[in-house]
């Protein structure tokens, strides 16, 4: 009864072929004798389940193929091997920035955007007004898109997006945008959203913030998986001690260890202890 | 029922699609003057000047010749208007659709709107002509729905080859700009054919809805059933071919992109 289930998802980049090279350096490369398709395996044989009600987290350095992993999830790729079964009605907030356009105003953008998150007309007519009354752009309506500033840019996306109300919902990297003020007020609205009972998956780059909000955690390190794991806990204060010694473990005991590790260098140094 | 499915999911998307098409509107005519003026007015002035240059060589013969000339600039503009702004339906999408999962068919659809709606413009600029040149409104008119529908296949049909072929390749734009050139000089827009060469003609799809619209306006009769079954036959062809293909690479699309 898992409402995501990945088994051995492996994805795979084709680079070097004749679509990517042209006909001429492919005619050349074949003549030189050096025309090889090269294969990048962005996640190679990952493997997790999901129920109803799970907030799951990915970690992993820059590269790990996270990004790559939810757009096989949310539907736009497809694994190139192993199958990924999803059931139920999903959000994904990818990334906040996209599908707006510059030369439309903030109301027209909004509209837009909201009818490519599946919302209808009527939702959009009810909900516009509190939209942008949590952006903070009541003055800014009739503006062009591509005249606002980066910061108002992202609150709009973000409040637009945050209304979303689905089964599941994804989320990449998507709680960090805005000053500090903002943040509060949108991790506020994450949380009512994720305490809701909806299941999610979660990529950020704070194990910090995956420790607080997640109760399944999938750590990727380039393109492999190094675990998958309820022990949220442990598993977060093993990625944090990674990230300084950058000593990947092979094993439970290597991460059982690099969770150990990181508590003592927390005893010595506190919490901000990567800053040293 | 694959049919049932695919009209429940358009419904799902109506918002999305409605939004697409304003959105695709305004980008058309931003900074510009005119606005949608352009729309009437860029087929009139093609008009004007075809009918200037042309008529002098080949207007001689025929009755009516401007008429005959609207004709074809009428439809052939609707075929290069739809399907070179189909071509870009993918490419110029592909911010939206590698981040949202929404049905890649909707750009295509969304782009042909605003082309429909240019035709249907100069459509009615075209009745005005045909009034003004006193040639007899009948009932047969109605049937001029028949090869606009049929366009209207063809052109989505078309636009979704292209659309798949430019993500895959982008020197299909430079093969496709040259290729309306010669199919605009194959389907006798300017010129008459003689009856012998009809049929080689009609192997030209552009050209068989150009010959339908002229034997009902021109010449006021129907066309034979054999001429209706090559205007559907060319629509269906195209597109089940562009379903096929937006169905085989529909996930490879944004690899390329």
């Amino acid at each position: 009864m898992s409402v995501i289930q990945a088994d051995h998802v492996s994805i795979r980049y084709i680079t070097g072929d004749l679509k990517n090279i042209g006909f001429k350096e492919y005619l050349a490369r074949k003549w030189r004798g050096n025309y090889h398709i090269k294969e990048f395996w962005a996640d190679k044989d990952i493997s997790f389940s999901i129920e109803r009600g799970d907030m799951l987290g990915i970690i992993g350095t820059n590269g790990a193929g996270k990004s790559t992993l939810l757009k096989a999830v949310s539907g736009i790729m497809r694994p190139s091997e192993g199958t990924l079964k999803v059931k139920g009605n999903m959000a994904a907030l990818l990334e906040l920035g996209s599908g707006f356009d510059n030369d439309l105003t903030v109301r027209e953008n909004t509209y837009l955007r909201g009818a490519m998150l599946g919302y209808t007309r009527e939702f959009m007519d009810a909900q516009y007004d509190s939209i942008i009354e949590f952006a903070e752009l009541e003055d800014f309506e009739d503006y062009l898109f591509k005249q606002l500033s980066s910061g108002m840019k992202s609150r709009l996306a973000f409040s637009i997006a945050c209304l979303v109300n689905p089964d599941i919902i994804i989320l990449d990297e998507v709680l960090s945008v805005g000053d500090g003020a903002f943040q509060k007020k949108s991790m506020d609205r994450m949380k009512t959203i994720l305490s809701s009972g909806v299941t999610g998956v979660l990529v950020s780059h704070s194990p910090k913030q995956v420790r607080k909000m997640c109760n399944k955690v999938l750590w990727l390190d380039h393109g492999k998986q190094v675990i998958f794991t309820d022990d949220v806990t442990t598993c977060c204060y093993a990625y944090e001690e990674f990230l300084i010694t950058k000593r990947l473990p092979h094993s439970k005991e290597e991460i059982m260890q690099l969770a150990s590790d990181w508590q003592e260098r927390v005893k010595e140094y506190g919490e901000d202890a990567e800053l040293d | 029922m694959n049919v049932k499915n695919t009209l429940l999911k358009l419904k799902r998307h109506q918002f999305l699609f409605e939004e697409l098409v304003k959105r695709d509107f305004k980008q058309k005519y931003k900074r510009t003057v005119l606005g949608m003026g352009w729309s009437v007015l860029s087929p009139l002035l093609t008009l004007f000047v075809m009918n200037l240059i042309f008529s002098r060589f080949f207007g001689r013969s025929v009755n009516h010749y401007t008429i005959y000339l609207f004709c074809g600039n009428l439809l052939f503009s609707y075929f290069k208007e739809s399907t070179t702004g189909g071509m870009n339906a993918l490419v110029g999408n592909a911010g939206i659709f590698t981040k949202v999962n929404v049905p890649k068919y909707l750009f295509l659809f969304s782009k042909n709107v605003s082309a429909l709606f240019n035709f249907g413009l100069t459509l009615c600029v075209f009745f005005l002509f045909v009034l003004f040149d006193r040639i007899h409104f009948g009932i047969h008119f109605l049937a001029l729905l028949y090869p606009i529908l049929c366009l209207v296949i063809l052109n989505l049909g078309v636009g979704m080859i292209l659309s798949a072929l430019f993500v895959f390749f982008r020197d299909v734009k430079y093969l496709y700009d040259v290729f309306t050139m010669l199919l605009m000089y194959c389907s006798a827009i300017f010129y008459t054919v003689p009856d012998k060469y009809q049929i080689y003609f009609m192997l030209n799809p552009i050209y068989a809805y150009i010959r339908y619209f002229r034997l009902i306006v021109l010449e006021g009769r129907i066309p034979s059933l054999g001429h209706h079954v090559l205007c559907a036959l060319y629509a269906v062809l195209f597109f089940g071919i562009g379903c096929w293909m937006y169905k085989k690479y529909n996930h490879r699309f944004l690899y390329y992109l």
